[in-house]
C-alpha cells in the first residue's frame, strides 16, 4: 500500500475501496456512484489505474496498490502532473480529482517516453471519470502542460502508442482482471 | 448602500483581476481535503434512510422489530417518532400566491414532514431510518422493515396532474395546483399577437434534468448534551441558511445551540442549498443516543431525494413584422414541482423563469403565465442556470422559428431586437430592471469569433464528408446578484438575501476575512484575499479566507445563482474601505499631520508631500493593536463588518454560437466548435471564471445532448444511476472558443456581475438551434431534447417527433 505492508483480513465481500477508506482512513480515494461510472474511486494497482469501487479487496492480496495518498507527501510538493493541472485550475470542487490524478498518471506515465498523448486520446483516456464542475477543459489542458512539461526535462526517445485505458469495469467473480 | 456607477475595482495592490492560481487546489489536487464523507467523529453511528419503492401509496403499516433485532443495530424510526417535530418549511412563495399548505409553527408554510407516515408520494420518499454501527449493518436492516402500501394512482408530468380526474397528491392542494403566477401585461400581449403580422407558435418540454453534483449529499449531526448544543456537518451550499431553517424552523431550539459546519463541498450546482430530511434526522438521532450519527447518500439515492431541475411543458407564441421586429412573446408553461415544494422550487419554477423570457430583445409587450402542479416525482430545485436556462431556450427557440418563418437570417434577427445601450436601465416589462448592457458589442464579438460567415461554405464541405452541418445562436440575460432583501421578499421570499463580510487585521499585520457564503468548489479562498489585498494595496498571500462554519463566519445566505462575486465579495471591498478610512484617521494621529493630508495608498500611509511620513500597513496593524496615544474617538484594533444589501440585482448576458456536425447514417450529433462571449462585468479572476465557465457550456450540452430525468408511468426513476443517466465526458465536449465583454453593474462597488453558472444558460437552446438549422431543408422545425441518436436519426429519415 503506497509502498508499504499491510496485513489485515477481508471479508469476501469487501470492496478495495471500503478498505482504503474505512479500514486504512486513506481517504483521498472517494465515493460518487454505486455503479462503477465516475472514477472518483480510481487507485492504481500494480501500476495500472483501476476502479477501486470494482475491485474486491481479497482479489487484490499481493498487488502493490498506488492511491492519492502516496503521490506527495501531505502538504508536500505536487507531482509533475498536480502541477500542470494546478496551473490550468484544473480542479474546482475537487471530489473527482483524486481519482483523475490517479488515472491520469498512469497516461502520463505510460507515454512519457514517447510521443504525447493527443488531445482526443487524452480525452478517450479520461472517459472514465466524470467531472461535473470543469467540463473536463482545463483537465486536458493540464495533461497537455504535463507532457510538455515532462518532455522538456526529458526528451523523447522511444515513440510509445497509448495503451488501452484500463479504467473499465473489474469482472464481478475475482475483481482481478481491470 | 450608494451605488457607484461603472466604477473600476480598486487597484491598490493591483491582485484584483489577475489570474492567480487558486490556493485551494493543491489540498485537493493532493486529496487532503476533508468532505463530508471523511469526517470521522470518535463513537460515530451510521444512519440509513428507507425510502419508499413506489411512487405514490397509502402506507398501511409499517413493522420494524424484526430490523432493531439485526447485529450493529442501534435504532429503527419512523414518523412516529418524530411527531413534535416541525415540517421542513418552503420559503419562496411566490409573490401573490396563497400557500396551500397547513401553515408552519412560525407563519411558514409547511412543506413535509421529516419522515412520512401516511402516504408516499414520491419514488424515494423517506419512511423509516436506521442508525447502526457500520453503514453496511444500517443499509442491510432497511431490508428487514416491513411495510405494507395500498397503491395510489400516480402522475408523473405537471399538465396532466392538473387535468380533471388526476389523481390528488395533498388534501390540502385541491387539483395539484401549487400556483398559478403570471407576471408581465396579458391583454397587451394578447392584443400585439392579435394583430401581429407574422406569430409563430411552438409546443416544448423543457426536460426534467439531475444536477448530478460529483459528491453525493452527506451530514453528520453531533448533539453534545453537556452544552445541550448541536453540530450539523454538511454538505450545503449555505450553512447560516441551514442553521436559521433548521434550528428555530424545525427542530424547535435556539438559533444560538445550532452550530452547522460546511466542509469541503464535492460541487453543488443549486442542490446542496435546499434543506433535506436527513439534515434534521441525524441531529435528532445523535441526541436521542448520545452519540455522533453520520449519512452518506448513495447515487442512486441522490437521484431520489436530492432536487431535480428543469421541467416545464410549454406553450409559446411569438409575434412580429415582415421584416423581423419582434413585438411580442407569451408563454405558458406548466411546472412540474414534483411531490412536494422544496425550500426554494416554487420559486424557481415561476419567478425566476417567467421574468426572463424575453432576453436580451426590445420587446413591447410580454406575459408569462405558470401553472406549478404536483406530481408523484422527486421535489423540483434549482439547476446550474436554474428558470433563466428554460426563458433562454424558450426565447431563443422562438427567435429562430421567426427568422425561418420570415426567411431572414437568425442572427440578423437577433441584432435587429437586441436592447439598445442607450435604453439602460431597462424595463423589461416581466419585472426586471435590467442594470447595465452592451449588447450590441456582445452579440457582434461573437458573431465574429464564430466565424459565422463562413458557415455556408462549412455546411457545403460537410455534406461531401456525409455530415450535416448546422449553426445555431443563443443570448442570454441572466438575473445574478440574489440579492436586495426587499425586492425578494416581493417575489415571495421569506428571509433577507444579502451578504456579509468581516476583516480583522491581526497585530502583525496579517489579515483574515470571513464572509457568510461557503464555496462548492468556486474558489472562495483565492478571490476574495484579492478583493481585500487589492482594496487594502497588501499581499493576497497575507489574506486568510475562512468561510463555512456559523461559529466563525458573519451571517450570510450562502452560494446560489453565481451570486457571491456580486454579493459577498462587495462586502468585502466595503469592509476593507472601513478599514482604510480608519487607517486615514489613525494615521493622523500616528503622522501627526491633519486627516486631509493622509495619504494611504500600496498598503501604507504617509503624509501628503512628504513619503517620508509614513507608516506601513504592519506597523499600523501593530499601532491599533495596542491602542496607544489613540483618542477617544478612535477604537483601538481593527475589526470591521459590513452587511451589503444591493439596491437591486445584477444582469450578466452573452451570446453562445453552436456549430454541431449530424452524422447522416447514425443520427450522432458532434458539437465541433462553440463560441461563447459572456458578460460578467468586472471578473476578479479570470483564471477561475474561465473555468466556470467552461463547466457551465458543458453542463448545458448536457441537457442538449444527452441528459433526462425519466419516470415511467408508475413513477418509477428509470435514469437513477449514472449508467441509466448520461453525463458528458470529456470525449462529449471540444475546447470552447471564449471571450467576454464587460459591461460594470452599477450595483455593488466591484461593477460585478454573476458569473459562475450564466453559461449554463444558452447553450441548449444554441445545441438545439443548430440541430433544427441543420435539419431545416427536411422540414425539421424543432426537437425535443435530448437530442439523442436514435431522435435525429428518425428525423433524417422523415419521422414526425
Ligand atoms: S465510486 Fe464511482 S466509479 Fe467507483
Ligand atoms: S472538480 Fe468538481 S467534479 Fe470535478
Amino acid at each position: 500500500m503506497n509502498g508499504r505492508p499491510e496485513q489485515f483480513t477481508a471479508q469476501p465481500n469487501e470492496l478495495l475501496v471500503e478498505r482504503l477508506r474505512d479500514g486504512l482512513g486513506l481517504t483521498g480515494t472517494k465515493v460518487g456512484c454505486d455503479t462503477g461510472q465516475c472514477g472518483t474511486c480510481v487507485v492504481r494497482l500494480d501500476g495500472r489505474s483501476v476502479k477501486s469501487c470494482l475491485v474486491l479487496t481479497a482479489s487484490a492480496a499481493g498487488a502493490e496498490v498506488a492511491t492519492i495518498e502516496g503521490e506527495t507527501t501531505r502538504g508536500g510538493e505536487l507531482t509533475g502532473l498536480q502541477e500542470a493541472l494546478r496551473q490550468e485550475h484544473g480542479t474546482q470542487c475537487g471530489f473527482c480529482t483524486p481519482g483523475m490524478v490517479m488515472a491520469l498518471g498512469e497516461l502520463v506515465d505510460a507515454t512519457a517516453g514517447g510521443e504525447a498523448p493527443t488531445e482526443p486520446e487524452i480525452r478517450e483516456w479520461l472517459t472514465g471519470n466524470l467531472c461535473r464542475c470543469t467540463g473536463y477543459h482545463s483537465v486536458v489542458r493540464g495533461v497537455q502542460r504535463a507532457c510538455a512539461a515532462a518532455r522538456a526535462e526529458a526528451p523523447a526517445t522511444v515513440p510509445a502508442t497509448v495503451p488501452e485505458p484500463a479504467v473499465v469495469a473489474a469482472s464481478t467473480a475475482a475483481g482481478q482482471e481491470v | 448602500m450608494t451605488a457607484v456607477t461603472g466604477e473600476a475595482p480598486a487597484t491598490g495592490s493591483g491582485v484584483l483581476g489577475q489570474p492567480l492560481d487558486s490556493r485551494e487546489d493543491p489540498q485537493l489536487l493532493r486529496g487532503e481535503a476533508t468532505y463530508v464523507a471523511d469526517i470521522d467523529l470518535p463513537g460515530t453511528a451510521h444512519m440509513a434512510i428507507l425510502g419508499s419503492p413506489v411512487a405514490h401509496a397509502k402506507i398501511l403499516s409499517i413493522e420494524t422489530k424484526a430490523a432493531e433485532q439485526l447485529p450493529g443495530v442501534l435504532k429503527v424510526a419512523t414518523a412516529a417518532d418524530f411527531t413534535d417535530v416541525m415540517p421542513l418549511p418552503c420559503i419562496w412563495i411566490p409573490g401573490g400566491v396563497e400557500s396551500h399548505f397547513p401553515p408552519h409553527p412560525y407563519g411558514l408554510p409547511g412543506a413535509r414532514p421529516v419522515l412520512t407516515g401516511d402516504t408516499v408520494r414520491h419514488v424515494g420518499d423517506p419512511i423509516a431510518v436506521v442508525v447502526a454501527e457500520t453503514p453496511r449493518q444500517a443499509t442491510a436492516a432497511l431490508a428487514a422493515i416491513a411495510v405494507e402500501y395500498e397503491p395510489l394512482p400516480v402522475v408523473t408530468r405537471a399538465d396532466e396532474a392538473l387535468a380533471e380526474g388526476a389523481p390528488q397528491l395533498h388534501e390540502a392542494v385541491p387539483g395539484n395546483l401549487n400556483a398559478y403566477w403570471t407576471c408581465g401585461d396579458k391583454d397587451r400581449t394578447d392584443a400585439a399577437i392579435a394583430e401581429a403580422e407574422v406569430t409563430v407558435e411552438l409546443d416544448l418540454v423543457n426536460q426534467r434534468t439531475i444536477n448530478s453534483p460529483i459528491e453525493p449529499r452527506g451530514a453528520v449531526g453531533d448533539h453534545n448534551a453537556a452544552t445541550g448544543e448541536y453540530t450539523l456537518y454538511a454538505s450545503t451550499q449555505g450553512p447560516h441558511n441551514h442553521r436559521f431553517l433548521l434550528s428555530a424552523l424545525v427542530l424547535g431550539i435556539p438559533f444560538n445551540k445550532l452550530r452547522v459546519i460546511a466542509p469541503t463541498v464535492g460541487g453543488s450546482f443549486g442542490t446542496k442549498g435546499y434543506l433535506y430530511p436527513d439534515m434534521a434526522l441525524v441531529l435528532l438521532l445523535s441526541k436521542e443516543l448520545g452519540r455522533p450519527v453520520k449519512w452518506v447518500d448513495t447515487r442512486t439515492g441522490l437521484m431520489n431525494s436530492t432536487v431535480q431541475g428543469r421541467d416545464h411543458r410549454q406553450h409559446v407564441t411569438l409575434a412580429g413584422t415582415r421584416d423581423g421586429r419582434i413585438t411580442a412573446v407569451r408563454c405558458t408553461s406548466y411546472a412540474n414541482l414534483g411531490a412536494y415544494p422544496s425550500t426554494i422550487g416554487p420559486g424557481v419554477a415561476t419567478a425566476l423563469m417567467g421574468r426572463s423570457i424575453s432576453g436580451m430583445y426590445d420587446i413591447d409587450a410580454a406575459f408569462c403565465e405558470v401553472y406549478a402542479a404536483f406530481t408523484n416525482t422527486v421535489s423540483l430545485g434549482a439547476q446550474r442556470g436554474s428558470g433563466r436556462a428554460e426563458a433562454a431556450f424558450l426565447m431563443e427557440r422562438l427567435v429562430d422559428r421567426y427568422a425561418s418563418e420570415i426567411g431572414m437570417d437568425p442572427a440578423a434577427v437577433r441584432r435587429k431586437n437586441l436592447v439598445p445601450k442607450e435604453k439602460f436601465p431597462y424595463d423589461n416589462g416581466l419585472g426586471w430592471t435590467y442594470d447595465s448592457g452592451n449588447y450590441q458589442l456582445n452579440f457582434d464579438k461573437a458573431i465574429e469569433l464564430s466565424g459565422y460567415a463562413d458557415m455556408p461554405a462549412r455546411k457545403a464541405e460537410a455534406r461531401t464528408r456525409g455530415k450535416r452541418l448546422g449553426v445555431g445562436l443563443a443570448t442570454y440575460v441572466a438575473i445574478c446578484g440574489v440579492g436586495p432583501s426587499t425586492r425578494m421578499s416581493q417575489e415571495g421570499m421569506l428571509g433577507g438575501t444579502w451578504e456579509s463580510a468581516n476583516i480583522r487585521v491581526h497585530p502583525t499585520g496579517e489579515v483574515t476575512v470571513t464572509v457568510g457564503s461557503a464555496s462548492t468548489g468556486q474558489s472562495h479562498g483565492t478571490v476574495f484575499a484579492q478583493v481585500a489585498a487589492d482594496e487594502l494595496g497588501i499581499d493576497p498571500d497575507t489574506v486568510q479566507v475562512l468561510e463555512g462554519d456559523t461559529q466563525k463566519a458573519p451571517y450570510g445566505q450562502g452560494t446560489y445563482g453565481s451570486r457571491s462575486y456580486s454579493m459577498a465579495a462587495p462586502a468585502v471591498a466595503l469592509t476593507a474601505r472601513k478599514i482604510k478610512s480608519k487607517l486615514i484617521r489613525a494615521g493622523a494621529v500616528f503622522l501627526g499631520v491633519p486627516e486631509d493630508k493622509v495619504v494611504y495608498e500600496g498598503g501604507r500611509v504617509h503624509e501628503d508631500g512628504n513619503e517620508q511620513n509614513t507608516k506601513t500597513f504592519a506597523e499600523l496593524a501593530m499601532s491599533m493593536w495596542y491602542g496607544w496615544g489613540l483618542p477617544a474617538e478612535i477604537e483601538p484594533a481593527l475589526d470591521e463588518t459590513t452587511h451589503f444589501d444591493p439596491p437591486d440585482f445584477n444582469y450578466p448576458f452573452g451570446t453562445h454560437v453552436a456549430v454541431v456536425e449530424i452524422d447522416e447514417l447514425t443520427g450522432e450529433t458532434e458539437v465541433v466548435s462553440y463560441t461563447a462571449v459572456d458578460d460578467a462585468g468586472h471578473i476578479g479572476n479570470p483564471k477561475i471564471v474561465l473555468g466556470q465557465i467552461e463547466g457551465s457550456i458543458t453542463h448545458g450540452l448536457g441537457q442538449a445532448l444527452m441528459e433526462a430525468a425519466v419516470y415511467d408511468e408508475q413513477g418509477l426513476l428509470i435514469s437513477s444511476d449514472l449508467t441509466s443517466y448520461a453525463l458528458p465526458r470529456a470525449a462529449d465536449v471540444p475546447f470552447f472558443t471564449l471571450d467576454k465583454t464587460v459591461t460594470p453593474s452599477p450595483h455593488n462597488p466591484l461593477g460585478a456581475k454573476g458569473a459562475g453558472e450564466i453559461a449554463t444558460v444558452p447553450p441548449a437552446a444554441a445545441v438545439v438551434n443548430a440541430v433544427v438549422d441543420a435539419l431545416a431543408d427536411l422540414g425539421v422545425q424543432h426537437i425535443d431534447m435530448p437530442l439523442t441518436p436514435e431522435k435525429v436519426w428518425r428525423r433524417l429519415r422523415g419521422e414526425a417527433q
